[in-house]
């Protein structure tokens, strides 16, 4: 009891310090050092600790003592308690999706059976949709209560897209569903430890659906109408600063590895590497004891799965500083009109083939 | 079965301290100085001409009747998608019947315009 509640606590402590203690912050500093590189700039490469500037890494830190000691400010006549608990709203969702999120598999060290996943939750997928949409009441309700124009056309703009994209988002990967007759993230992850059984080859279109989908639910460019820049000063968080207005980039970068993390379950084999069985790399480390094999792959998978979500993440940031801003209402054509038969399209497939080999 | 969701709570606490944590940090670390003209909410310059709390564009209602109506559909997708290879043929032609009747639905909206937002 007490030392599933230990493992519970390490894994947790793992899970939040990657997410809000690494990627969170490196991503800030990765963002601008990525646009840079493809712009043909330099970057941030200023603050420096003695002289020693360590390609621009302390930005990090100096943006954080910087948005700590920024005046909070809220503006008149705005609704001082919803302001302040929008940001609240918008970040402690992004964290607690990563409860079910798996970043290993199963593993025995000394007798105890070890499940690297927070909460195993046999409807897993059905969690990660419900506790990310919560986010979308933390961005309406920060454009409602700004008493700002900007402000509430973002959220206005936000509301209508976050739920659209929703629905598609949902549809996209019925058919991932479908394929490994699960909704446990764990389940489908230890599905495809055969290389030709990843989701990326049997639900290819399903992948690009759902990875254009959770952009745009994530609101990052090309899908960013709700905190355009040209138009609306910056959206549903113009009357935000400090590190309020850091909570808001802080949720959108945690999002950024959640959708990494589940592209990379879904559809990219999970924390397996392709045509090397956990088996096999266990009689690999054969002549370290069962216990020291087991913790070897354990940390293996941990790397590879990491290492992949890494690279998800770098194809969104790639994405993001390629392409233009989409009009309005190119993007919900886009959501109903494309995405949306189309992924119906893909259910129907799906099933006739499923029904078709078996 | 409840005990599977003792991780996720735990987490819930945890990430609801941290960002409860920095609002307050915030907060406290910030300097304060408030004088009338910079409280006024930010209008590109000018003073505030009119309030935001106004009526706003129908179809943003639209949008989020049509969200009901379609995210209940993918509700009922998940656990067909989970049992279809049990259900079988019976399950495609069931779950076709349903899918064409939604079809016509998103077919209705379309033609009428529901969709445009030009």
């Amino acid at each position: 009891m007490w030392i599933d509640l230990a493992i519970t606590m390490v894994k947790i402590i793992f899970i939040v310090t990657i997410t809000v203690g690494f990627f969170a912050p490196v991503l800030t500093w990765v963002e601008r050092k990525q646009s840079a590189i493809m712009q043909d700039r330099i970057g941030a490469n200023r603050a420096d600790i003695l002289g020693f500037t360590a390609l621009g890494l302390f930005h990090i830190l100096s943006d954080a003592i910087k948005m700590f000691t920024k005046e909070d400010f809220i503006p008149q006549g705005a609704n001082r308690a919803l302001h302040t608990m929008a940001p609240i709203i918008a970040l402690t969702p992004a964290i607690l999706t990563f409860a079910v999120i798996p970043f290993g598999g199963q593993y025995t060290l000394w007798g105890k059976d070890v499940n690297l996943v927070i909460s195993d939750l046999d409807v897993g997928l059905l969690f990660v949709f419900a506790i990310a949409s919560l986010a979308t009441y933390g961005y309406v309700v920060a454009g409602w209560s700004s008493n700002n124009n900007w402000s509430l056309l973002g959220a206005m703009r936000t509301a209508s897209q976050m739920i659209s994209y929703e629905v598609t988002m949902g549809l996209t990967i019925i058919g991932v569903l479908m394929v490994y007759s699960s909704m446990q993230l764990t389940q489908i992850g230890a599905a495809q430890e055969n290389f030709w059984r990843w989701g990326i080859f049997l639900q290819p279109l399903g992948f690009f659906m759902f990875f254009a989908a959770s952009i745009a639910e994530n609101k990052r460019i090309p899908f960013d109408a709700p905190e355009a820049e040209s138009e609306l000063v910056a959206g549903y968080f113009t009357e935000y600063s400090g590190l309020k207005f850091g909570m808001f980039f802080m949720a959108e970068f945690i999002e950024m590895v959640t959708i990494g993390a589940i592209v990379t379950i879904l559809f990219f084999g999970a924390w397996h590497i392709p045509f090397l069985t956990t088996a096999t790399l266990l009689s690999m480390f054969d002549f370290l004891g069962d216990s020291g094999a087991n913790l070897v792959v354990m940390l293996i998978h941990i790397g590879v799965f990491f290492g992949k979500v890494t690279i998800s993440i770098f194809v969104q940031m790639v994405i993001r500083w390629t392409l233009p801003r989409f009009r309005y209402d190119q993007i919900m054509k886009l959501g109903w009109k494309i995405l949306l038969p189309l992924s119906l399209a893909n259910v129907v497939v799906t099933g006739i083939v499923i029904l078709a080999l078996e | 079965m409840l005990e599977s969701y003792t991780g996720a709570a735990i987490l819930l606490v945890i990430a609801t301290a941290i960002s409860v944590g920095m609002v307050v940090a915030t907060t406290i670390l910030g300097p304060k100085r408030e004088f009338p003209d910079k409280m006024e909410p930010f209008e590109c310059g000018e003073s505030q001409i009119v309030s935001p709390y106004q009526r706003f564009s129908v179809k943003f209602y639209l949008v989020a009747v049509l969200f009901i109506l379609f995210d209940i559909e993918v509700v009922f997708l998940f656990p067909w998608a989970i049992l279809y290879k049990k259900l079988g043929l019976f399950g495609l032609i069931e779950m076709l019947i349903f899918l064409l009747i939604l079809g016509v639905g998103l077919m209705y909206v379309w033609i009428r315009g529901g969709l445009d937002w030009e």
